[in-house]
């Protein structure tokens, strides 16, 4: 299944267009915007990274605790804390000068209240130079006063998605939630509507209750699950989003490994989203990350990620079992 | 890949001393495994959850001070109550068999009697002297636990109330001078640690210097406490000197 060649797999990937050195894009939420931070994460090998989610004003955020790690995963709600459009875009510019001399893609996050602050907020953004952005129609933590959110169906994902497409020429991607009943229905609807690309999946809803107070622990009461918890949920919809549509997906949600990562590429992901990692891992779980995918791809005689990319799909078994490596000691006993 | 366990945990208030005009220790009914300089979140339901750096890991201690409504509300407290904890989070001190000199600012002392503890413990074979600042008597920290511990203590206030009148930092300049401190441990205010480093750099002593921050998920994760292109929580709090890059390369957030 894979070519024979000598050297170390190319690991790059191309998401709308744009070039990524390395199919790890950190995750949105994951160390703000902080300039300083997008670059160490693109040092240590973030081939993209995405900024904070910034909304057209600045939020404070939710009150702590706003993030927990329990037995299978973390679950947060940060209450999307930013400092509004205007402050977002110096940060942006200095990031994406930064970025640019390591040859990595800078995407930015965006959320509004209505589809026509989406577009506003998205043509704002986009005078920073970012390479993408990413409509955050799916964040799970800004309750009842936002209303449902977009990415709840098809239709409203499918208006911010026109609103933006319409109002910039931004390469825009769409990230979905994983609390749908389809999301290929939901992908499908974006993509016709002009999405470039699609992040599977947001984080998942869920609580967390406090058995001596009976408090929940969140002050939000309920937040977003991420982690190992999220990687199945992830994978299934990262699969089916791939059946129905053929724009590149970042698949996110739980990979903490380099066979993680090549999990999500098989399910048919073009890049990877990491960002709990960073709490499993620590500070270098980029560099991690990517040293395991490719030694694993190296180890399975791979050469470049399309080798991996969508195996899910194919009934093909007989070519998924050669690319096993040989069993150390196996010919012996035999 | 392994990582702090999560969830707060209920602990109880079994004691609970007044330190000084607006610092209290409260001792909790258990112990925590940790390394001083380390800290973990407080929280109480419905109230809110902060970073505070352990002053005792057996049994489990927090001194707090009074700055904002959260430490009014830890302070509130009485024996008996319930406090949850969930951590411990960051890099602590390394405990070497040096000769020390522990600086601490104001509140900030509050991590050292504990380092103080783990340096002359059998076994670990290191010295220590601590140096203190306030800005008056009544706010110096840990004097008298220092010097149970046999620990000499150097104050200074910046009235003159007690010891040195003056910063903490002249005193340390002076303690360096002679030669006898192997190191410097110290947790303090950003403009002493700072002045800190430029000193220990100067006289040719390492330093390992912790650092606050304004800290939301305490866990690496969200980028508040980013200080210098650094995680205050999950890089630090302590840092090695030299070690913290310089912070006016950075447009902050906030």
């Amino acid at each position: 299944m894979c070519a024979q060649r000598s050297g170390s797999a190319d690991i790059s990937c191309r998401i709308a267009g744009v070039q990524l050195p390395t199919p790890l894009v950190l995750a949105s939420g994951i160390w703000g915007t902080s300039p300083a931070l997008l670059e160490r994460a693109a040092r240590t090998g973030a081939g993209a990274v995405t900024a904070k989610t910034c909304t057209p004003r600045p939020r404070r955020g939710h009150r702590n605790p706003s993030a927990v790690h329990w037995d299978h995963g973390l679950i947060n709600a940060m209450g999307l804390p930013n400092p509004g459009v205007t402050e977002e875009l110096a940060l942006l510019r200095e990031a994406s000068r930064r970025l640019r001399r390591l040859g990595v893609a800078l995407i930015a996050s965006v959320s509004a209240d209505t589809a026509e602050d989406f577009a506003d907020a998205a043509a704002r953004l986009a005078e920073a130079g970012p390479d993408m952005i990413e409509l955050n129609v799916s964040c799970p933590n800004l309750g009842a006063e936002h209303g449902e959110m977009f990415a709840a169906t098809p239709r409203a994902a499918a208006e911010v998605t026109a609103r933006v497409k319409a109002a910039t020429r931004i390469p825009c991607l769409v990230k979905l939630s994983p609390n749908v009943h389809d999301i290929g229905e939901v992908a499908r609807a974006v993509v016709e509507a002009g999405a470039d690309g699609i992040t599977a999946i947001n984080t998942m809803p869920g609580m967390l209750i406090d058995a001596a107070s009976g408090a929940p622990v969140l002050a939000n009461q309920t937040g977003g699950l991420s982690g190992p918890a999220l990687k199945p949920i992830a994978l299934r919809c990262v699969y089916d989003i791939a059946s129905v549509v053929s724009v590149p997906i970042i698949g996110t949600g739980g990979v903490l490994s380099g066979t993680d990562a090549v999990e999500m590429i098989s399910a048919g992901a073009t890049a990877v989203g990491v960002g709990s990692a960073v709490f499993y891992r620590g500070g270098d779980a980029f560099s991690l990350v990517k040293d395991e995918l490719s030694a694993w791809l190296a180890e399975h005689e791979c050469w470049s990620l399309d080798d991996i990319r969508g195996r899910a799909h194919t009934s093909r078994k007989a070519a998924v079992v050669t690319a096993l490596p040989p069993v150390p000691g196996w010919e012996r006993s035999s | 890949m392994s990582a702090p366990a999560g969830i707060p945990t209920p602990f109880r208030i079994t004691e609970k001393t007044q330190e000084n005009v607006k610092t209290a220790s409260l001792v909790l009914d258990g112990s925590l495994p940790c390394a001083p300089g380390q800290f973990a979140m407080l929280w109480l339901p419905g109230v809110d959850e902060k970073p505070f750096s352990i002053s005792g890991s057996d049994p489990l201690m927090f001194t707090v001070s009074r700055v904002g409504p959260f430490s009014e509300a830890l302070h509130s407290l009485c024996a008996g109550d319930a406090l949850w904890v969930r951590g411990p989070f960051g890099r602590g001190f390394s405990a070497g068999r040096g000769r020390t000199l522990l600086v601490g600012g104001g509140y900030g002392a509050a991590p050292l009697a504990f380092l103080a503890r783990t340096l002359l413990a059998p076994g670990c074979g290191g010295s220590a002297e601590a140096a203190l600042g306030a800005r008056t008597a009544a706010d110096l920290l840990f004097v008298h636990r220092f010097q149970a511990m046999g620990v000499r203590v150097h104050a200074a206030t910046e009235d003159g109330s007690e010891g040195t009148v003056g910063l903490v930092t002249g005193v340390v300049q002076r303690l360096l001078a002679d030669g006898r401190f192997t190191n410097v441990q110290a947790c303090g205010p950003e403009g002493m640690l700072e002045a800190l480093e430029r000193i220990c750099a100067g006289a040719g002593v390492p330093a390992e210097l912790s650092f606050e921050a304004y800290m939301r998920c305490g866990v690496g994760l969200c980028g508040a406490c980013e200080h210098g292109g650094r995680l205050v929580c999950l890089d630090g709090p302590v840092f090695s000197a030299g070690e913290e890059p310089d912070v006016g390369s950075t447009i902050r957030g906030s």
